[in-house]
C-alpha cells in the first residue's frame, strides 16, 4: 500500500529555509506571501491492505527513522 | 591511553582527529570502519569525526546514528567510555540520542568556517579539566547545521547540572543559549560543533585542542 509522509519543523523551530523562501517571494514580486514553511515528502510502499495497520507502521518508521520528533513533525496519508 | 576513532562514509576529519589526538597525547588511536559490530577492547576515547556521514542524507547524523558500530558506541557510553562527537559526530550523538536535543540549519543559512572563541561553561568535566581553570578556548568551527535546538526545559536543565560545557563568545550559528558543546548526565559522552582536532598546535593557530584530549587522558 502507498503511503506518503510529510515532515516539517515543529512550530517554534525557526524554518530558516522556509524565511528566506518566502523573502525571495516577496522580491519576486508576491510581496504578501506568509508563512513559508520547507519540509520533504517521503514516499513508500509498505506490505499490506489494511490503512489502519499500514498507517501505524508508517508511524513507527516516522518515530524511529523519518522524522527527528525532537525537532519535526509528521503527517502520514496512506492509500 | 587507547583511542578510536570511528569512520563512517562521508566522514572527512577522521585522520585528523587520529593526529591530533597522537601528536596531543601520544595514544595508540585505531581507525575503525562503521560496518564493524565490535570496538576495540580496553578504549578509553571513541570519537565520531567531522565530515558529511552519508552525505547527510535524510537529516546530517540520522543515517550514520544506525550504523553496525553505532550499538557498540552506545554500550561503551553505558560502560562509563569517554565518547566525543565533534562537528557532524555532535549531530550523530543527538541522532542516536546519546546526547538530548537536534542541530538545525544555521540562522544565517551561510556555512561557517572559522576561529571562534569559546567560554568554558564547565571546567571540570573530563574532557575539560586539562585546562586547569581556564575559561577561555579558541577552536575553529565548520558547519552548516550547528545551530544547536532543545526545548527550554531541556536547556534549563542542560544549564543547572552543568551540561552546557562549551559556549560561543559570538554565536556564529544562532545555537541557543550560545552553546557550542554539552555532556550528557554522566559527563561521558561529549558533542560540540567546534574542532579541537584543527587546534592542537601554533602552527594552527591555537592548541587548545591539544588540552581537550589531554583532559581525556588524564581521567583515563
Amino acid at each position: 500500500m502507498k503511503a506518503t509522509v510529510h515532515v516539517f519543523l515543529k512550530p517554534g523551530v525557526l524554518d530558516v529555509q522556509g524565511k528566506a523562501v518566502e523573502s525571495a517571494l516577496h522580491g519576486l514580486g508576491w510581496p504578501k506571501v506568509a508563512h513559508v514553511r520547507v519540509g520533504r515528502v517521503i514516499e513508500l510502499d509498505a506490505p499490506g491492505d489494511d490503512a489502519a495497520a499500514v498507517e501505524s507502521q508508517v508511524k513507527a518508521m516516522c518515530e524511529r527513522l523519518l522524522a527527528n520528533t525532537v525537532i519535526e513533525g509528521y503527517r502520514v496519508e496512506v492509500g | 591511553m587507547k583511542a578510536a576513532v570511528i569512520v563512517f562514509p562521508g566522514s572527512n576529519c577522521d585522520r585528523d582527529c587520529k593526529t591530533a589526538i597522537e601528536r596531543s597525547t601520544g595514544a595508540n588511536v585505531e581507525m575503525v570502519w562503521h560496518g564493524e559490530t565490535e570496538l576495540p577492547g580496553g578504549l578509553d576515547l571513541i570519537v565520531l569525526p567531522g565530515g558529511f556521514s552519508y552525505g547527510d542524507y535524510l537529516r546530517c547524523g540520522a543515517m550514520a546514528s544506525l550504523s553496525p558500530v553505532m550499538a557498540e558506541v552506545c554500550a561503551a557510553a553505558e560502560r562509563g567510555v569517554a565518547v566525543a562527537g565533534i562537528c557532524n559526530g555532535f549531530q550523530i550523538l543527538c541522532e542516536a540520542r546519546l546526547l538530548p536535543g537536534a542541530l538545525l540549519r544555521n540562522a544565517s543559512l551561510q556555512y561557517v568556517c572559522k576561529p571562534v572563541d569559546l567560554e568554558i561553561a564547565n571546567g571540570q568535566t573530563r574532557f575539560t579539566a586539562g585546562f586547569r581553570g581556564r575559561r577561555e578556548a579558541r577552536m575553529t568551527v565548520g558547519h552548516g547545521e550547528g545551530n544547536y535546538f532543545a526545548d527550554e526545559a531541556t536547556l534549563d536543565r542542560l544549564e543547572g547540572e552543568g551540561q552546557v560545557v562549551f559556549r560561543y563568545r559570538s554565536n556564529p550559528n544562532g545555537s541557543a543559549r550560545s552553546i557550542a558543546g554539552i555532556v550528557n548526565e554522566r559527563g561521558n559522552v561529549l558533542g560540540m560543533m567546534p574542532h579541537p582536532d584543527r587546534a592542537f598546535e601554533p602552527e594552527l593557530g591555537s592548541e587548545d585542542g591539544a588540552l581537550f584530549f589531554q583532559s581525556v587522558l588524564a581521567s583515563a
